[in-house]
């Protein structure tokens, strides 16, 4: 498992990266959205990968850490996703607003030479 | 600590969330009322970190250096959400809201106006802030630095135009990028140690396993870096003159704060996490960090030679103060030279600030300046009252080119270190604290060349600067004088006023410093006073 949810991370943060480097808007928006992904994959992966552990207290095994999964870094994805969508959703406008002001989609507003 | 005062430590996030909040349902039509609930709580959050300043003051205060610690909830330290108020919190508390103060009055006079929500935005940016300057765990760290990036996005965007959303654009991309890195350094960090309180991470980090160092020590660099991106360090700062050049004045102005947050993470973390009694990691990093910041200071010298524009220059000044403060901060690790680069930065933010502001009266009139107006004027329809004739708030002052002139000199003279300004006294103690560093060993080549740096920096920031005058104040262009409201000189003024005070009474604002880069180089207490019922009533057993 630990195997899979690398490459899975490893894939989605290098087409993120790609995707942020290029210079349309909406290929930057999408690798931005990529990259967050990842992180929140990454996060989790960094609380340990558990399966079928419960979110934080199964019943009749209280006091036993060992019995369920993290939860610290369930709450920091949970945070992160609200903060990454709000942010993409800003960051969307702003990409229509420079869309409509400049005329096409260039991150620098001029469509090169 | 009463307990009165206790509470007050968790108000100036509350206040500003509050506030901003109901002005959202405050209609546009009424900005009289919105500007003075914006005040209004600003000054209040000015009184409430003035309390704070008293309470944790080493000459009022009983203990050697008081930190209050205020626990949401009342859990006790790492396993819930705490807010520590020490002095170098209260300080940036002190600043922000002057900071705030000036530039909601600025905005009064005009660019409340020029698009939505503007003081719901600047209270939600000043809840990110004062909650970034609070908090005493990284999670809610990265929540309020979102906090404060979110308004920000807005308040890059007010005023719209072109140059805005383009500048806002690369701002928000960048910024995202960051908050990303961010995510990773907390998770990698949290990962190898399993707490995020800042408190507890001090006590951890030097037992951590030899072989799980290496992860640690990337973890806090990338986290450093997202840092260092906000603080605007070369090679992360490119977004940043021009964001601060298309952004409203009154924007710019408190955005000069924005590039400290970083500044005052790194100085904090740096200190508690890597300071030098922390074991097997300490000084980790630190050698980066003169780099950086002696490499920004350069940057920012040729950018602000280099700008035909006044505002980007501003930008660039930005740069400059960003890293004289970490250069010599990182370098000598010493309490007297980090008190001397608080100094510096208090006074040199006041005067960048007063600086931004006042770049907009000098510019207004000429040609980019009514180019914009009139793209504002277009983008918000023929309704918005920005008729620079209408007469709401203030007058038209006589003389206006001439009282401009001084401001300029006196933002020159704070932002180049010419006696007998703040700026100067600021370098002055840097250079003596560099000098009087180890009498045994003498004085390193480190601290000749940063001597070397400052120096140069003083003198290229002050031709640019009076190159920038001259072309400026002095060319003889066909033109009237600006027309300057009271309500936009007096805030460049009370700027100033501050800088002329800390020239008036370096010793009490020295000695503040010094109190407040005692407690950071001496992160045990910080760490006793977070963690102290936590000792007692939990870790009885094996644990230190």
């Amino acid at each position: 498992m630990e195997l899979i949810v690398a490459i899975a991370i490893a894939a989605l943060t290098g087409c993120g990266v790609w995707l942020l480097l290029r210079p349309r808007t909406f290929q930057v928006i999408i690798g931005l959205a990529l990259l967050s992904y990842a992180v929140n994959l990454f996060i989790f992966s960094m609380g340990r990968l558990r399966v079928g552990a419960a979110a934080v207290l199964e019943k009749g095994q209280i006091g036993d850490p060992q019995a369920f999964a993290d939860p610290l870094p369930q709450a920091l994805v949970l945070t992160a996703i609200v903060i990454s969508f709000a942010t993409t959703a800003l960051f969307l406008v702003v990409l229509l607003a420079s869309r409509g002001l400049t005329g096409n989609d260039h991150v620098d507003g001029r469509e090169p030479e | 600590m009463t307990n009165w005062a206790d509470h007050l430590i968790i108000l100036p996030i509350l206040l500003p969330l509050f506030v901003g909040a109901a002005l959202l349902l405050v209609d546009e039509r009424h900005q009289q009322i919105k500007a003075f609930a914006n005040l209004g709580s600003i000054v209040v959050m000015g009184g409430i970190a003035l309390l704070l300043m008293r309470a944790v003051d080493p000459s009022t205060a009983t203990g050697s250096a008081p930190i209050a610690v205020y626990r949401l909830g009342d859990w006790p330290a790492p396993f819930a959400i705490v807010l520590v108020a020490d002095r170098l919190s209260v300080l940036m508390l002190v600043l922000t809201s002057i900071l705030a103060f000036a530039s909601a009055v600025f905005a009064t006079a005009r660019w409340q106006r020029v698009g939505a929500h503007f003081h719901s935005l600047f209270q939600f940016l000043l809840m990110g802030l004062n909650g970034a300057f609070l908090t005493g765990d990284l999670f809610n760290l990265f929540v309020f630095f979102e906090l404060l990036l979110a308004a920000s996005y807005g308040l890059v965007l007010h005023g719209s135009g072109q140059a805005r959303v383009r500048a806002g654009l690369h701002y928000i991309a960048v910024n995202l990028t960051a908050s990303v890195l961010f995510l990773i350094g907390v998770s990698l960090i949290y990962a190898v140690t399993g707490t995020l309180n800042m408190a507890d991470l001090a006590v951890r980090i030097p037992q951590v396993p030899a072989q799980d160092r290496a992860l640690l020590e990337a973890g806090a660099a990338v986290l450093g870096v997202a840092f260092l991106v906000k603080a605007g360090m070369w090679p992360l700062c490119f977004w940043l003159p021009t964001t601060y050049a298309a952004a409203a004045a009154p924007v710019a102005a408190i955005f000069a704060i924005m590039s400290k947050v970083g500044i005052y993470i790194l100085l904090r973390l740096s200190l508690l996490f890597f300071g030098a009694g922390s074991g097997a990691s300490a000084l980790f990093g630190s050698d980066w960090l003169v780099a950086a910041g002696i490499a920004t200071i350069l940057f920012g010298l040729i950018g602000a030679l280099a700008s035909q524009e006044i505002s980007r220059l501003a930008g660039y000044a930005v740069l400059v103060s960003s890293g004289t403060v970490l250069a010599v901060a990182a370098a000598a690790g010493q309490p007297a030279v980090t008190a001397a680069a608080l100094f510096y930065l208090v006074s040199s933010t006041l005067a960048i600030a007063a600086f931004f502001m006042l770049i907009e009266l000098l510019e207004r009139g000429r040609d980019p300046g009514a180019d914009m107006l009139a793209v504002t004027r277009e983008a918000y329809g023929e309704d918005a009252p920005d008729d620079p004739d209408a007469e709401e708030v203030g007058m038209v002052i006589p003389a206006s080119m001439a009282i401009l002139g001084w401001c300029f000199v006196g933002c020159a003279a704070v932002i180049a270190g010419l006696p007998p300004a703040s700026g100067f006294i600021a370098k002055f103690a840097m250079l003596s604290a560099l000098l009087g560093g180890d009498a045994a060993t003498g004085i390193s080549p480190l601290s000749w060349t940063l001597l070397a740096l400052l120096m140069l920096s003083g003198l290229t920031m002050l031709i640019a600067m009076t190159r920038a005058g001259i072309r400026t104040l002095w060319s003889p262009t066909e033109r009237a004088d600006p027309r300057v409201r009271l309500a936009e000189i007096v805030p460049i003024a009370l700027l100033l006023l501050g800088c002329v005070a800390m020239t008036v009474q370096p010793q009490t604002a020295m000695s503040y410093m010094q109190g407040a880069a005692g407690s950071l180089h001496a992160p045990a207490t910080y760490t006793d006073s977070v963690l102290a019922p936590v000792q007692t009533r939990v870790r009885t057993g094996g644990g230190s």
